[in-house]
């Protein structure tokens, strides 16, 4: 019992393997073959009846019964036409899950595809090729319920609770050394000295050269501050440049005076400030960890001092996965998850049965590993790549579960699909059946296509 | 004459040979680091689902799962004890009881429609095959609807009998275009010599066809089993709430998503316990069935 995962199984096992995909050519209908021992034409109805009564009940009437039922309205009753078709076409709810549903076709199976191939190709050269197509198959065995339940927790915006945002925040910390301060602003009184403008804290009077402001914050925590802040320092005057402090003007436990430095109070570090001449920014600087700072090289003129409001955002907190931008790309991430491992063992399968001559032959020549890649292994593959890729398109169409787990109630409308709304508008509350039977109808000729490529494929095979 | 025919080549080979083994050692290092972090992807969500299931509701609140590596005493079986105690293994037993006879009735009803498709001649057979083949790819939504009409009319809607019922239907174009090409493979001579002996055909189909398709029984059997098992929208329309899977159970209390992981994760990870084994345990098979069939 050789192990399938590993495409390289004993030659029988392939041919097993493989067998369905491209059955042996045997069995042409044969209208002059004797009859001496054949059976019966009517005794094939015995072997098929109870298959017909089941595909003729349950799947072929419901197609016709459909048809019929989309041309009703919403009790069943009025016909109305291809009024509900049209109104698939016209209503904004219905144009937003056409929208997704091309989002997923365009994105979802190329992607899968092209990871498949990867995937595939470089286990070939690895020993423990076995055990990555396990792990990566096994999504496939799971409920897309499941599935879905697993990526609602990845995705979760907290990043101490959903592991994306975990990730994601601790790269990005990296990159960051100014946390700022969120929520530090002035007083809100006319005798503070600045004011807050487009999120931005503005000093009320221009200012020149040479003088020394003052930028009093309230609204922080001072247990917040970071541990290396040194207590508030004044910042002399010095001709040619703006000096000033930034600092928190706040002394727990003392009346400590307004607007003043004293000399509990903290200093502001790391904030930028700048000086700004009639719109533009004519010069720059940043707070040393005692709040002071000196913005040099200014001309003579008068000044607009401010903090700009990068100083005052929150820290990078994630990404919104679940939020109404994010929530289709996120969607189609656990479905590659889903999905990889599929295209992956299918095209493995496809690797395994190229012949490993024309590999060698070509690497012997002198080829490189991405020609041999590409100019050999990619074409030969192509038809298993294809019947992916087909697959895919298919099982594209008609997704449900993981948009419908995975997006929130809130969110649904924005990440909305044919194949959920069908099922929304039908028994979800919608109580609309015509509508239902329409995208129903809609649904089925989107995968007409590939019915019939399917029925052209396996007939070349035959 | 092979020895000298060979030699210069075996003396050539090394040169190249050595510069591309030194490049694709470090390629395959690479390739090696790439394929092991992929590897935690794929694991890691999987593992957090585990994690999450067996940590106090408190805990999952304050901090994040992966925070149990540093401290594993916080783990706890609770939410699993609490899960089992509030009725959830109703519902398990429920996706038993549907996906059972699904998978049986699947394998028996499309073993007797593949026999004749490869083994009987009737007028129009392959026209009726392109047919099934065509059925492969019909979305069950298109069903849904006219079915649940049907289903009150026969007083079956809601019942478990109505949902298995549904499943063997759309299961069926699969299975039979599965076991008939692997059917069409057993050698004529088998049956000829059979038909030969006297035997009829329901037991030629019993006793030579059947078992000799034993592995491809079991490709759609575990197709079958895991897709019913796993199946959602079928229960969601079909399934009472007295008569629904657990995949229907935990899918009411998405709702509450925030606040109900302590239910929804351990019942998350038990109903994919089964498949997970059944995974392990015949993957060739689904493998296989993959490979015959990918068209669904």
């Amino acid at each position: 019992m050789t192990d399938p995962l590993d495409g390289r199984g004993d030659p029988r096992d392939g041919d097993d393997a493989v067998r369905g995909a491209a059955p042996p050519a045997t069995d042409p209908p044969r209208p002059t073959a004797p009859a001496r021992l054949g059976p019966s034409p009517a005794l094939a109805v015995s072997f098929l009846l109870p298959a017909a009564v089941l595909l003729g009940a349950l799947v072929m009437y419901p197609i016709a019964y459909s048809v019929v039922r989309s041309l009703y309205d919403a009790g069943g009753d009025g016909f109305v036409g291809l009024e509900n078709y049209t109104a698939i076409f016209t209503d904004p709810d219905t144009l937003v899950t056409i929208r997704n549903n091309v989002i997923w076709v365009v994105v979802a199976p190329i992607v899968v595809t092209v990871i498949g191939l990867i995937f595939a190709v470089l286990t070939e050269r690895i020993r423990w090729g076995t055990a990555f197509k396990l792990v990566v198959f096994m999504p496939m065995a799971v409920s897309l319920l499941a599935s879905g339940v697993i990526f609602r927790l990845v995705y979760e915006q907290d990043p101490d609770r959903g592991v994306a945002n975990a990730v994601i925040t601790t790269v990005a910390d990296v990159f960051r050394s100014n946390t700022g301060y969120p929520g530090a602003r002035p007083r809100e009184n006319d005798l503070a000295p600045a004011t807050v403008a487009d999120g931005a804290v503005v000093l009320r009077q221009p200012t020149q050269p040479g003088q020394s402001v003052l930028f009093p914050l309230v609204g922080l925590n001072r247990e917040s501050l970071p541990a290396d802040e040194t207590p508030a320092a004044g910042a002399p005057a010095r001709p040619g440049e703006i000096t000033g402090t930034v600092w928190l003007d706040f002394t727990p436990g003392s009346p400590g005076a307004v607007n003043t430095i004293d000399s509990a109070e903290k200093g502001l570090g790391g904030v930028s400030v700048e000086a700004v001449a009639g719109g533009k920014v004519a010069g720059t600087a940043v707070t040393e960890p005692n709040g002071t700072f000196a913005i040099t090289g200014l001309a003579p003129g008068s000044y607009t001092v401010r903090l700009p409001a990068a100083n005052f955002e929150a820290p990078f907190n994630g990404l919104t996965w679940l939020g109404p931008t994010l929530i289709t790309p996120a969607i189609i991430g656990a479905y590659i998850w889903v999905w990889a491992g599929f295209a992956m063992v299918l095209i493995a399968a496809g690797l395994a049965a190229i012949p490993r001559d024309a590999l060698e032959a070509a690497r012997i020549d002198g080829a490189t590993e991405w020609q041999v890649f590409r100019k050999i292994t990619v074409p030969l593959l192509s038809p298993v790549l294809l019947v992916v890729f087909v697959t895919m398109i298919i099982n594209v169409l008609k997704v449900f579960d993981l948009v419908f787990i995975i997006a929130p109630g809130s969110v649904q409308p924005d990440a909305n699909v044919i194949a959920l709304e069908m099922w929304r508008v039908s028994f979800g509350g919608g109580g609309n059946q015509g509508l239902g039977s329409a995208l129903a109808i809609f649904l089925l000729v989107l995968v007409l296509p590939f019915m019939f490529f399917n029925v052209r494929r396996f007939r070349r095979e035959q | 004459m092979m020895t000298t025919a060979t030699a210069p080549g075996a003396h050539a080979a090394p040169r190249p040979g050595l510069a591309a083994r030194i490049a694709g050692r470090a390629g395959g290092g690479l390739i090696q680091v790439f394929l092991i972090l992929i590897g935690l992807f794929w694991l890691l969500p999987t593992l957090g689902l585990l994690v999450v299931s067996i940590r106090d509701e408190t805990d999952n609140n304050a901090s994040g799962w992966w925070t149990f590596f540093t401290k594993p005493a916080q783990l706890t079986f609770e939410n699993y004890t609490n899960l089992l105690s509030s009725g959830f293994t109703s519902s398990f037993w429920n996706t038993v009881w549907i996906t059972v006879p699904s998978t049986v009735l699947v394998i028996g009803i499309a073993a007797m429609a593949g026999y004749a498709f490869a083994w009987i001649e009737f007028p129009g057979r392959d026209l009726v095959f392109l047919v099934v083949v065509g059925l492969l790819v019909v979305p069950i939504q298109i069903a849904l609807i006219p079915i649940a009409k049907l289903y009150g009319f026969l007083g079956i809607f809601g019942s478990i009998p109505g949902v298995v019922l549904f499943h063997v239907a759309f299961g069926l174009p699969f299975a039979i275009f599965l076991l008939r090409n692997f059917f069409v493979g057993i050698p004529r001579e088998l049956l000829e010599a059979a038909r030969m002996d006297g035997a009829g055909e329901w037991k030629i189909f019993s006793t030579v066809v059947f078992p000799l398709a034993k592995p491809a029984v079991a490709s759609l059997g575990i197709f079958q089993f895991l897709w019913v098992w796993n199946d959602l929208l079928i229960a969601l329309v079909f399934a009472d709430t007295e008569n629904q899977p657990m995949t229907k159970a935990l899918q009411s209390q998405m709702r509450q998503f925030g606040t109900n992981v302590d239910i929804l994760a351990p019942g998350a990870f038990l109903s994919l316990i089964v498949p997970l084994i059944l995974f392990f345990a015949f993957q060739r098979y689904f493998v296989r069935g993959l490979l015959a069939g990918s068209v669904k």
